[in-house]
């Protein structure tokens, strides 16, 4: 808790700069829009911070959210699937996926990184393939379907809450339970911390590991549907582009350790937030767009130094607090 | 007598505000073995640290031949031929032996490395450490026992004049053991001044000129050849007599809980190993390092599993594939590595006490967090875990702490047979002592206890009955009334019966 402490800070503090640099941050149109992209980015960033958690990385989500994205506007207006088998097509595939990531990882032991590396460039390439580089869209149709992503639920006068916010609240919530009130998110966690001991201490390491790369990929297959339905069509050539940099760079902000073993719920939340908070103010105050990465890439590795400095200074004053007690005893 | 080669004047070294030396003194001559003993905690190796130039005092003097001098790094303790043998392991382990015995003082021509020059004196050092491997070998290849001889080798690379280890024995074989002591000697009747930090006062007892007692970063009595005793060393050591080291005592066995018949291990796969265990016995599991001690524990645990052969539990035919299988045939590891495979470093007391247990409390998946609190309140106290709380990460906590919180984590499992490995390895005597009181009060409840030691004085004080293990097959049973150090080594060494007959 204490950690996510200083992430909302800077999150605060982003927010009153903006808000005072610009008049229109506040308005409910733009509250509203950063809320929903928060939210689209906040569940690909739950997803891979399960994977970051055991100490891996995953890759390849934002080509899922691409493959995932041109596959049902495909599937129902190209192919005329009806709706329920689509759904579930697209479903069973982001699904497989992780499955087939977990099991190359595991059973073959490929690095995580290799075989996510090679998703990323896979699906995509899938996908271009089937769409033949062309956009596909829902075009006029799908309205209601299309509500999932792009309605309101009206909260205060003036003001609705983005209906994706609510997939958000399910999935953290559900989210939250799992890494920390069942056994296997404490699995997860010391899997991540160690997995030798791990083994060791009787836990199925391997079946973790595969579903660590499942809830990624699933949470990125049920983004990918909401981003699309959220846009309307998707062009397979950058649809989903550099989305898993951004997830990746929300749970790192929000606490999880490359190294494996920890992150929060809460932490990821706030800094998927925090992503689309920044890019929202790079919108409104600059004029350039295009320095986006660079601005983003740099308040993320203020944060990691930050973070890694708070915590040496920490682990020094316990290391002097054991100390006393143990020459004291 | 000769002038002292290093002495340390009334040094003193505070870490973050506290004292880890309180002004200790010392001095290395010439040709001589000092034996630096003590506690865990008791200072030691901090006082090496700063001797090698690892650490800089706080106060107090270096004098190196006579002179006063500092000694800012370990370059400068290098010049001053001073070489510190680190009880952990330095070796990069993906270069090969000779590289890593020449690291960072490669000879060179022109910039270019001379391999032909690291092969020729690799050769010769590795010779005098009784190494037989390639200078070609990955160091990641070798055991950990070879890695040490390696670390030796590159220490006497340099020709020390005061070589400094720090127990380098203690994950050595006793033949591995054996060659280094007669190294040691060698050296020293060079003229080379020795201070050896160990954990067996046995080997201590054999090899020492002097002994030097540390206790809580101060001088605690020093001890010349004729009065250094077992005994003697304990008691300055602890600063009161032990009355006695090992607390055994015969037991009433019952029904066989393990029997093991026809067992392949994948690392000796040439090898069938058949034996069984009593309800109420320790068994001790002796053999040299390499003898397939923990490869046999592992794969009864299901680690690695066995490639053949039957295991039955309580007369149950059981199958062993994974942990959780051994789990759940009543059967508890705790590992040798206790950092690496025991532990999870960064989590708290309650975490690594309830992890091994938690599936067997669990509702529908979910933790219950009143029985993890309970184990904790039963744990702490029975088995004296000495932390700040439950929450406290523990790698915060000492060595002998951290080995019952492992102990803790599968007595939370209650098991039938109990498999420890090394149980005491880089444990003060005060905790020793404590996990052989658990072990005898294990096999008192009924239990099967299994333990591998390297420590032959372990080996004989704690076990009912002794396996040794020779080259991945069983050389012998001994009785307790048949224990003997020699009988132990003659079936440990079957082939080289001549190095242990000619002893220590």
């Amino acid at each position: 808790m204490k950690k996510n402490l200083g992430i909302f800070g800077l999150l605060v503090v982003v927010c009153v700069v903006t808000a005072l640099l610009s008049d229109s941050f506040l308005s409910a149109y733009n509250v509203e829009n950063v809320l929903r992209r928060s939210a689209l980015f906040g569940i690909l960033s739950i997803g891979v911070g399960f994977v970051i958690i055991t100490g891996g990385i995953d890759l390849s989500l934002g080509s899922v959210v691409c493959l995932v994205g041109c596959a049902l506007p495909w599937l129902l207006t190209v192919q005329h699937w009806p709706l329920p088998l689509a759904l579930l097509a697209v479903a069973a595939v982001s699904l497989g996926i992780g499955l087939f990531h977990g099991l190359l990882i595991t059973k073959l032991r490929i690095q995580p990184f290799i075989v996510t590396l090679c998703g990323l460039l896979l699906y995509r390439g899938v996908a271009r393939g089937f769409t033949a580089d062309q956009t596909v869209g829902f075009g006029t149709e799908f309205k209601t379907l299309r509500l999932l992503s792009t309605g309101k639920v009206p909260f205060l006068p003036g003001f609705d809450l983005p209906a994706p916010l609510f997939f958000l609240a399910l999935v953290a919530i559900l989210a939250a339970l799992f890494l920390n009130r069942t056994i296997f998110g404490r699995y997860l966690l010391a899997l991540g911390r160690n997995p030798q001991a791990a083994t060791y201490s009787g836990i199925p390491t391997q079946r973790m590991t595969v579903l660590a790369y499942v809830i990624s990929s699933g949470l990125a297959g049920l983004g990918g549907v909401l981003f699309v339905l959220d846009v309307n069509s998707a062009q397979p050539v950058d649809f989903g582009n550099f989305y898993e940099l951004y997830a990746i760079a929300a749970a790192v902000l929000g606490g999880c350790s490359l190294r494996g073993g920890e992150g929060s719920i809460v932490g990821i939340l706030i800094g998927a937030t925090l992503m689309q908070v920044l890019r929202n103010t790079i919108t409104l105050v600059t004029t350039r767009n295009n320095v986006e990465f660079a601005i983003i890439g740099a308040v993320i590795l203020v944060g990691v130094v930050a973070d890694e400095l708070a915590r040496r200074v920490a682990a020094r004053r316990r290391a002097a607090r054991v100390l006393l007690s143990s020459s004291a005893g | 007598m000769a002038s002292p080669l290093l002495e340390a004047r009334q040094i003193s070294k505070s870490f973050a505000g506290v004292r880890a030396l309180k002004g200790v003194s010392l001095s290395v001559y010439p040709g001589e073995v000092l034996a630096v003993v003590g506690e865990n905690g008791a200072g030691k190796s901090t006082l090496m640290k700063i001797l090698a130039g690892v650490q800089r005092p706080d106060s107090g003097e270096l004098v190196v031949d006579g002179a006063v001098r500092t000694i800012g790094s370990v370059q400068e303790a290098l010049r001053f031929g001073i070489a510190l043998i680190h009880q952990e392991l330095n070796l990069a382990e993906t270069l090969d032996v000779g590289a890593n015995i020449f690291l960072g003082r490669e000879p060179h021509r022109c910039g270019w490395v001379d391999a032909v020059r690291i092969e020729t004196e690799a050769r010769i050092v590795l010779e005098r450490v009784g190494l037989s491997v390639e200078p070609g070998a990955l160091v990641g290849d070798l055991t950990i026992g070879q890695q040490q001889l390696v670390e030796i080798a590159k220490a006497l690379s340099v020709n020390a004049r005061v070589l400094i280890m720090d127990e380098p024995t203690s994950s050595l074989s006793d033949h591995e053991a054996k060659v280094l002591l007669r190294l040691i000697r060698e050296l020293r009747s060079k003229g080379t001044g020795i201070v050896y930090i160990s954990h067996r006062l046995g080997e201590v007892q054999g090899l020492a000129d002097r002994v030097e007692v540390l206790r809580d970063g101060d001088n605690a009595g020093r001890l010349l050849r004729e009065e250094i005793s077992h005994g003697a060393m304990v008691q300055l050591m602890v600063g009161r007599a032990l009355a006695q080291f090992y607390p055994h005592e015969p037991h009433e066995t019952g029904e066989v809980v393990l029997d093991v018949v026809g067992l392949r291990t994948r690392a000796n796969p040439g090898k069938v190993v058949d034996f069984q265990l009593r309800a109420g016995e320790i068994v001790g599991l002796a053999g040299l390092v390499g003898a397939g001690r923990s490869e046999l524990l592992d794969a009864l645990f299901g680690v690695v599993p066995a490639l053949q052969g039957t295991v039955r539990v309580s007369g149950e035919l059981v199958e062993l594939r994974s942990p959780r299988m051994a789990m759940d045939a009543g059967i508890a590891l705790v590992p040798e590595d206790r950092k690496h495979q025991g532990l999870f470093l960064e989590m708290g007391v309650r975490e690594n006490l309830s992890i091994a247990s938690l599936h067997r409390e669990q509702t529908g998946g979910f933790l219950n967090r009143a029985k993890e609190r309970a184990l904790c309140e039963e744990m702490m106290p029975a088995l004296r875990i000495k932390a700040a709380g439950v929450e406290q990460p523990v790698q915060f906590l000492s060595g002998g702490n951290q080995q019952k919180v492992v102990i803790g984590k599968w007595l939370a499992t209650r098991p039938g047979v109990f498999l420890l490995d090394e149980p005491t390895r880089g444990v003060d005597i005060g905790a020793k002592q404590e996990i052989y009181r658990l072990m005898e009060e294990l096999a008192a409840n009924g239990a099967a206890v299994l333990f591998v030691s390297s420590d032959l004085e372990e080996i004989l004080g704690m076990s009912d009955r002794v396996l040794v293990l020779h080259e991945g097959r069983l050389s012998g049973e001994l009785l307790r009334k048949d224990l003997s150090e020699e009988a132990v080594m003659r079936l440990a060494t079957a082939a080289h019966t001549e190095v242990a007959a000619s002893s220590i």
